[in-house]
C-alpha cells in the first residue's frame, strides 16, 4: 500500500478493501518509525488526522466520495492550516497556531482529504537543502548525509520515504523542483497564479507558488486538479477555465518538439547528471519527440536578477513578524526599537537574516534603480527569451539541479555556492511558467537524478502528458531507496 | 519687504465605504478595540490584499469632480507601492499606498479669497491608501495598547500645489475641498471621527523669492486648530529668518493646549520608506467603461439638490435645509416622488419636524431613518383623503411607525384613528357641543371670532380628534349662520 498510486488507494478506499482511519494510520506509523531519521515532519497530530479520517470515511459509506477523499496528504509548514502550528521553519512563529485555513487546505478540506503532519522546511522557504530550519536538517532518504534539497526538502523526503503518498510545497526559486531532483520524487509548480498564495507565508509574492509532490506525475495531476483554481482573496490569482489535467495524460509524444536549452548543459553541469539527462532526451525521442536546440540566453542573469527580487520582497514581507501581536517575542527589551530588534535578531536564523538585509539594501533609497528596476528589467528579458524558445518548441527540457544530493554542511558556509543550485530552475520562475521534476536515473553514490520540464503559461496538462509518457516507459519514479527501515 | 507665506495642504480623506481598502472589514466608527480588525487587517502570515472596488470608484469620482468631469487627470493604470517602516500601529510593518503613479494627477479647487478674490487651487495629486491603527498610551500601566480597527480604513490623500498664501486661504481651500468630498459622498467629512484631516506645508520668503525651507506641521484634524497652528509656524519661521537664522525641514506637531507647533523629526531623521510597486496587487487598471458608469451615476452637487428640490415649490428655507445634504436630498426627492404637488408642503414639514427630531434624539443618519420616503409618501394620502387629519398624523402616527407599529394603514387601523367624515355624526356631535355652549354661541354671533375655535375644540374633543376639521368647520359655520 506505501507504494500505491493515488488511484489506486481512491480504488481502494472505495472498494472498501481498506478505511481511511486504517490508511491514515499506516502512514502515521511511518512517519512514527522514520522522523526520528529523517525529520521529514515539524508537526504531526494523529488525533486530529485519524479524526478526519474517520468522517472521511462516513464520506465513503455515503457514497460521497471524491478522488482524494480518505488519502492522507502531508502540507510544507508554510501553509496555514486552522488549529495547527504553522511555523514555516522558524522560530519567530514556533509558537503560532493559525485561526485560519490556507485556499489550499480549504481545497483538500472541501475534497476530504486527510491531512497527515506538516513538514519542515528551510526557514521561511529560503535554501536549496532544508537545513535552515529552526527545527533542524532534513535529511535525504537515499543518503541519510546528505540534503534532500530544499526548500520544500520535508514532503520531498516524505514522498521519497513513503512516509506520506503525497504532499504539497512551495516553489520560488526552484524549491518544489530541486528536492524533488534530489529526492527521487515527482513535483510540479504550477503557472504563477493558477493556485491561490491565501494563507501561504509570503516569503517573494511575486514569485511564490504552490505546487504538489508525488511518486508519479499521474498523481501530480490529480493534486492538481484539487489545488488549481481562482480565488478572489489573491489579487494575482488568474480567472480561467478549469483544465482536464488527467485527460491529457495518454496522449502519445510523436511529434512533440523538445527543446534543449544549450545554457543548461554547458559549465557546472555534472558529468552524472549530464549523462542521466541525455538518456532520459533520447528516451523520449524513442517515444516520438523532436528534439530542437533553443537558446535561452539571458539565464545567466537569473540568478543574480532573482537575488535582488526575491530578497528585496521578502524583506518586506517578513516585516510583519515584530513580536507585537503573534509569534516569538524577545523576553528582555528596553523599548519598542529594542524590542523589535532583539525579536527579530533571536527569532529569524542566520540565511533569513542575510536576505533580509540584502532586500533593504537593494530598495533603499540610492540604489533602487541600479539594483531592484534593473533585476525588475532583466526578469522580462527572461521570460521574453522563452516566448521566442516556445515559438520552436513545446517543451523545454534539461537538468533540474547541477548535481546530485550534496552532504549536509557542505554549502552552508558559501552562500553562492548554494544559491547557485537553482541556476536552471529559477528562470521559470521569473518568467511565471510552469515546471516539474521528475526521476530520471541515479547518479554518484546512487543519488536521483531530476528531469526538468518547463512549459508554456498554463501548459500545465501538456507539461504532465510528457512526464506521465516518460514514466509510462522507464521505471525510474518507482525506484524507492533502500535501508530505511 | 514685507513676508508671503506659502502654503500647501495634504489631506487625508476617508472613504466612505462600508469595508477596508484592502479586506472586507467593517469600517464602523467607535466599536470596542480591535473588533473591526480580521486576519488581514492584522496581518496574520498569508493573508494577502485585494483593492476594494468602492473606494477606487470614490478616488475616480473625485478625480473627475475636480476636473469638471474630464477624465484626462484619472491615470488609467495606477500602481500600488508599499512604503515600510516599522511601528506597532502598522500591523504588516508596510503601508499599501500610491507613490509613482497615482491614480489622480491634476484637477483644481475653486475658492473665493478673501485677499485675492475668486482663485483656483490647483492639486498636484491624490492617492488612495490604508490607514494605520492607533497606539493607546494610557490605561496599559506604562505599556502601550494597540487598536486595529482603524487598521486598512480606505484613504485618499489630497495634495495641492504650495499656492496657498495665508491661513484664511488654507482654511477656504479646506472648507471647500470638505464640500466637494461630502457633496460627492466621495468621504462622510466627519472631523471628529478624523475622517478629514490635514497637513500642512508652511513655508515663508519675501515677495518674488524662491520658495523658502518647508515644515511639515501633522494630523491637523480641525479648521480653527489650522489657522492657529499656520499663523504660529509662520510667525515662528519669519522669526528665525528675522534674527539671521536658518528654516530646518522638519514634521513638526501642533500642541492644541499650548497654541505651539513642535519638532517631530528632521529630514535628517526621515524614515528611508523602501517603495515599491506591491508584488501582492496587479496595476490598477481603471476602464472608460468604469469612468463613465461613476460620472453617470455621481450624486447630484449641492446646486443640483438645490434645483430639484426647488421645483416642489416649498419656501426656501425648506429648500435649503433639505439640499444641505446628499442624503437629506435624497430622502426628500425620494418622498416627494408622484407626490401630487399640494401635498408636498405637508410631507416637507414632516421630514423637517417630527421626523428630524426623532432622528437627533436617535443620533441617526437621515439614509437610516426609521421611517421610509415611500411611507410618508403612503401616509400623505391618507391626510389628502380625509382618512386622518394632520395633526393626528404627526402627533401620533408618525412617532408609532418609527416605533415600529407598522405602515400607516396598519396604525390608523390598530390604534383606531380612523376621522369620522360620517356628517349625520358630526351634525349630531356639533348640536350636542352648541346645546350645553350657550355662551360661546352667543360670543361668537357677538363677533368674537375665538369662540368658535374654542367650539371646534370642542368638537374635537368630543370625538376624540377623529372629526374631519374641515367638515366640522363646515357644519358649524352652517349652524351658527354668520
Amino acid at each position: 500500500m506505501l507504494n500505491a498510486s493515488l488511484k489506486e488507494l481512491a480504488a481502494g478506499l472505495a472498494q472498501r478493501k481498506f478505511s481511511s482511519v486504517e490508511l491514515t494510520k499506516l502512514f502515521l506509523g511511518r512517519i512514527k518509525a522514520l522522523n526520528g531519521k529523517l525529520n521529514a515532519f515539524i508537526t504531526v497530530d494523529e488525533e486530529r488526522s485519524v479524526g478526519q479520517a474517520r468522517a472521511a470515511d462516513a464520506l465513503i459509506a455515503k457514497r460521497q466520495a471524491q478522488a482524494l477523499t480518505g488519502i492522507p496528504v502531508a502540507h510544507k509548514d508554510i501553509f496555514v492550516a486552522r488549529d495547527w502550528l504553522t511555523t514555516c521553519g522558524s522560530k519567530i512563529l514556533s509558537n503560532f497556531v493559525s485561526p485560519y485555513d490556507a485556499h489550499l487546505i480549504e481545497r483538500f478540506n472541501t475534497a476530504g482529504a486527510v491531512l497527515l503532519g506538516k513538514t519542515n522546511m528551510d526557514e521561511f522557504a529560503m535554501g536549496s537543502s532544508s537545513e535552515s530550519s529552526f527545527y533542524g536538517p532534513v535529511r535525504n532518504p537515499w543518503n541519510r548525509d546528505c540534503v534532500p534539497g530544499g526548500s520544500s526538502g520535508g514532503s520531498a523526503a516524505a514522498i521519497a520515504a513513503r512516509m506520506a503518498p503525497a504532499a504539497t510545497g512551495t516553489d520560488t526559486g526552484g524549491s518544489i523542483r530541486q528536492p524533488a531532483a534530489l529526492s527521487g520524487v515527482c513535483g510540479l509548480k504550477p503557472t504563477y497564479g493558477l493556485v491561490s498564495r491565501y494563507g501561504m507565508v509570503a516569503f517573494a509574492s511575486s514569485l511564490d507558488q504552490a505546487g504538489p509532490f508525488a511518486k508519479s506525475a499521474e498523481d501530480l495531476a490529480l493534486l492538481l486538479d484539487v489545488i488549481a483554481g481562482f480565488d478572489p482573496r489573491d489579487s494575482t490569482s488568474i480567472e480561467r477555465a478549469k483544465e482536464d489535467y488527467i485527460r491529457e495524460l495518454d496522449k502519445p509524444l510523436s511529434g512533440l518538439r523538445v527543446g534543449v536549452p544549450k545554457e543548461h548543459f554547458g559549465e557546472g553541469l555534472a558529468p552524472d547528471v549530464g549523462a542521466a539527462v541525455e538518456a532520459a532526451l533520447a528516451q523520449l525521442e524513442k517515444l516520438g519527440a523532436k528534439r530542437v536546440p533553443i537558446e535561452l540566453p539571458n539565464s545567466s542573469l537569473s540568478v543574480p536578477a532573482y537575488y535582488v527580487i526575491a530578497p528585496a520582497e521578502a524583506s518586506s514581507n517578513l516585516s510583519r513578524f515584530d513580536g507585537a501581536r503573534y509569534g516569538y517575542r524577545a523576553k528582555d527589551y528596553t523599548d519598542l526599537a529594542d524590542m523589535y530588534r532583539k525579536t527579530r535578531a533571536e527569532g529569524f536564523g542566520k540565511e533569513v537574516r542575510r536576505r533580509i538585509l540584502i532586500g533593504t539594501y537593494v530598495l533603499s533609497h540610492g540604489y533602487y534603480d541600479a539594483y531592484y528596476l534593473k533585476a525588475q528589467k532583466i526578469r522580462r528579458l527572461i521570460a521574453n527569451d522563452f516566448t521566442e524558445a516556445f515559438k520552436r518548441c513545446d517543451v523545454v527540457i534539461g537538468p533540474t539541479s547541477p548535481t546530485v544530493a550534496f552532504k549536509i554542511g557542505a554549502k552552508t558556509a558559501d552562500p553562492v555556492q548554494m544559491y547557485l543550485n537553482d541556476i536552471y530552475t529559477i528562470p521559470a520562475n521569473l518568467a511565471g511558467l510552469p515546471a516539474a521534476s521528475i526521476p530520471c536515473g541515479f547518479g554518484a553514490g546512487g543519488l536521483p537524478v531530476g528531469l526538468h520540464l518547463v512549459g508554456n503559461y498554463f501548459a500545465e496538462a501538456r507539461l504532465l502528458n510528457v512526464a506521465h509518457q516518460y514514466q509510462k516507459a522507464t521505471d525510474w519514479h518507482r525506484r524507492e531507496p533502500a535501508g530505511l527501515q | 519687504m514685507s513676508w508671503e507665506i506659502v502654503i500647501g495642504l495634504e489631506t487625508h480623506a476617508q472613504l466612505s465605504t462600508a469595508s477596508k481598502m484592502f479586506s472586507g472589514g467593517s469600517t464602523a466608527f467607535g466599536a470596542p478595540p480591535n473588533t473591526q480588525a480580521n486576519a488581514v487587517d492584522i496581518a496574520l502570515p498569508g493573508v494577502l490584499p485585494v483593492a476594494n472596488k468602492a473606494a477606487v470608484e470614490r478616488a475616480i469620482l473625485f478625480g473627475l469632480a475636480v476636473n469638471g468631469g474630464d477624465p484626462k487627470n484619472i491615470n488609467r493604470r495606477s500602481i500600488f507601492a508599499r512604503k515600510n517602516y516599522f511601528y506597532p500601529d502598522l500591523p504588516k510593518g508596510y503601508q499599501i499606498s500610491q507613490f509613482e503613479l497615482p491614480i489622480v494627477q491634476g484637477g483644481e479647487i475653486p475658492i473665493v479669497s478673501p485677499t485675492r478674490g475668486k482663485i483656483k487651487i490647483r492639486l498636484t495629486r491624490a492617492h488612495l491608501e490604508e490607514d494605520a491603527g492607533k497606539s493607546l498610551h494610557e490605561d496599559f500601566q506604562g505599556m502601550s495598547g494597540i487598536d486595529l480597527n482603524r487598521a486598512g480604513i480606505p484613504l485618499l490623500e489630497i495634495v495641492s500645489e504650495p499656492e496657498l498664501r495665508s491661513a484664511q486661504e488654507a482654511i477656504i481651500y479646506a472648507q471647500e475641498l470638505h464640500r466637494l468630498l461630502v457633496d460627492y459622498n466621495v468621504c462622510s467629512g466627519n472631523m471628529e471621527k478624523g475622517e478629514f484631516r490635514c497637513d500642512a506645508n508652511v513655508s515663508v520668503r519675501r515677495a518674488g523669492e524662491p520658495l523658502g525651507t518647508r515644515c511639515e506641521i501633522k494630523n491637523l484634524n480641525s479648521f480653527r486648530f489650522m489657522e492657529q497652528a499656520i499663523k504660529f509656524e509662520a510667525k515662528r519661521q519669519i522669526e528665525i529668518l528675522e534674527d539671521g537664522g536658518k528654516i530646518v525641514q522638519e514634521t513638526r506637531l501642533y500642541d492644541v493646549d499650548k497654541d505651539e507647533t513642535r519638532s517631530m523629526r528632521t529630514k535628517e531623521e526621515a524614515h528611508d520608506y523602501r517603495y515599491f510597486p506591491d508584488p501582492d496587487l496587479l496595476p490598477l487598471v481603471i476602464s472608460e467603461a468604469l469612468i463613465e458608469e461613476v460620472w453617470a451615476s455621481r450624486p447630484k452637487s449641492y446646486d443640483e439638490r438645490y434645483a430639484a428640490i426647488a421645483k416642489y415649490r416649498i419656501p426656501e428655507s425648506q429648500v435649503k435645509q433639505l439640499a444641505a445634504s446628499a442624503a437629506s436630498s435624497t430622502f426628500a426627492l425620494e418622498a416627494f416622488r408622484d407626490l401630487p404637488l399640494p401635498e408636498v408642503p405637508t410631507v416637507s414639514n414632516w421630514i423637517l419636524g417630527p421626523l428630524s427630531a426623532k432622528l437627533n434624539e436617535e443620533n441617526l443618519d437621515i439614509k437610516d431613518s426609521k421611517v421610509k420616503p415611500d411611507q410618508l409618501r403612503a401616509l400623505s394620502r391618507r391626510v389628502s383623503d380625509g382618512t386622518v387629519s394632520n395633526s393626528s398624523a404627526m402627533a401620533e402616527i408618525l412617532p408609532a411607525m418609527w416605533n415600529g407599529e407598522g405602515g400607516p394603514d396598519e396604525v390608523i387601523e390598530k390604534r383606531g384613528l380612523k376621522q369620522i367624515s360620517d356628517s349625520g355624526a358630526i351634525e349630531k356631535i356639533v348640536d350636542q357641543v352648541l346645546a350645553v355652549n350657550a355662551r360661546q354661541v352667543e360670543d361668537y354671533r357677538a363677533g368674537k371670532d375665538k369662540a368658535f375655535n374654542s367650539l371646534v375644540g370642542q368638537v374635537m374633543k368630543a370625538t376624540k380628534g377623529k372629526a374631519n376639521p374641515a367638515q366640522v368647520n363646515e357644519i358649524l359655520k352652517r349652524k351658527l349662520g354668520r
